[in-house]
C-alpha cells in the first residue's frame, strides 16, 4: 500500500503526560556519552539555576517516538514500518528539558512527497508542559524506501 | 569559552567508540528495539551491510562537545541534522564516530551562535547539515 497522501495536516492525538524522571535523564545521557555535571547531578544542575537536572539535546525523541508509533498505527496511513528509515530530525527549543517536567506531545504530518518510488514522510511534535507551555518542536522526516 | 569568537574557529572535537553494548544501552533507554540495531540475521534480512548505530545515537552523541565546550546543556536552543550513511557496527572492533565542531555563524547582537559539526566514520561523513544555535 503506497503512502496515504490525505494524511498532510492530520493532527492525532496528544500522547499521556510523561513524567521525566531524574534517572530516566541520567540513564539516557549515559547512552548517548553526555559527562556534563548538568545533565546528572541535581547540585550542579541548581548552581546553574535550573530546578533539577538538564535533559540531553535530544531526549525529546522519547516522547517523540510515541508519537510516531501512533503515526504508523494509522490504520490508512499506508507507512511500512519495515520500510522506514530516518532521513532529518530537529528539535527547537522554548527552554531545556528538566526532571520533573509532565510532558505531552501532539503529532501533526506536515508534508508527504514521494521521490522516485520513495516517500518523504515529514511531521512535526509539538512538546508541551503541564501547564500548556511549548517545550520543545522535534521535527522528523522519514523516508519509506520503495518496495524491491 | 573563549570572548571573541570568529567564525571558522574550531571549538570542540571528540571521538566517541561505539560497540554493540552501546547500541544495546541507547536501545534501552531510548525505547527504540529495531532489532536491525542488534541482529546481525536481521540487518542481513533486510539488505544492510551490518548491524547499524541508531541515527539519534550518532546525533545525540555528536552535540556533546558542544554541550561541554558551552558548560550548559541548557543553552543549545535548536539541533539538527540529516542522516546521509549509516554507522556500521562491527561485531569486534565496532565504529569509531569523529566530530569535529566549528563556529559557522555568529550573531553578536542576539547573543547567539550557530555551530556546525563534521561528523565522520573513517573519511566519510555520516551526518549532513548537522547544525546547532546556541545561546553564547
Amino acid at each position: 500500500m503506497p503512502i496515504n497522501p490525505d494524511i498532510v495536516g492530520r493532527a492525532l492525538d496528544s500522547t499521556a503526560p510523561y513524567l521525566v524522571g531524574r534517572e530516566k535523564i541520567r540513564e539516557f545521557s549515559r547512552a548517548v556519552f553526555a559527562t556534563n555535571p548538568i545533565n546528572l547531578d541535581p547540585a550542579a544542575a541548581q548552581a546553574a539555576g535550573y530546578r533539577d537536572i538538564v535533559a540531553p539535546p535530544t531526549f525529546p525523541i522519547v516522547i517523540q517516538q510515541l508519537t510516531l508509533d501512533q503515526l504508523l498505527a494509522e490504520p490508512d496511513a499506508g507507512i511500512d514500518f519495515s520500510r522506514v528509515v530516518h532521513g532529518d530530525q530537529r528539535f527547537s527549543y522554548t527552554r531545556p528539558i528538566v526532571a520533573g517536567d509532565e510532558l505531552t506531545g501532539r503529532l501533526t504530518v506536515t508534508s508527504v512527497k514521494t521521490l522516485g518510488g520513495n516517500a518523504m514522510v515529514t511531521a512535526d511534535t509539538v512538546v508541551t508542559d503541564a501547564s500548556g507551555e511549548h517545550v520543545v518542536t522535534a521535527i522528523s522526516t522519514l523516508v519509506v524506501r520503495a518496495e524491491d | 569559552m573563549p570572548d571573541t569568537l570568529t567564525v571558522g574557529d574550531v571549538v570542540a572535537q571528540a571521538a566517541f567508540p561505539l560497540t554493540r553494548d552501546s547500541l544495546v544501552r541507547y536501545a534501552g533507554a531510548s525505547g527504540d528495539f529495531n532489532p536491525i540495531h542488534y541482529r546481525d540475521d536481521v540487518a542481513a534480512s533486510v539488505g544492510l551491510p551490518g548491524v547499524l548505530a541508531h541515527g539519534m545515537l550518532t546525533m545525540g552523541l555528536a552535540v556533546q562537545p558542544v554541550s561541554d565546550w558551552l558548560g550548559d546543556p541548557g543553552r543549545i536552543l535548536d539541533y539538527q541534522v540529516r542522516f546521509t550513511r549509516p554507522v556500521v557496527v562491527d561485531p569486534d572492533s565496532g565504529a569509531e564516530v569523529l566530530v569535529v565542531a566549528k563556529i559557522g555563524k555568529l550573531d553578536e547582537e542576539a547573543g547567539q551562535a550557530r555551530v556546525d559539526l563534521t561528523v565522520s566514520v573513517g573519511e566519510q561523513t555520516v551526518l549532513g547539515k548537522a547544525q546547532v544555535v546556541v545561546r553564547l
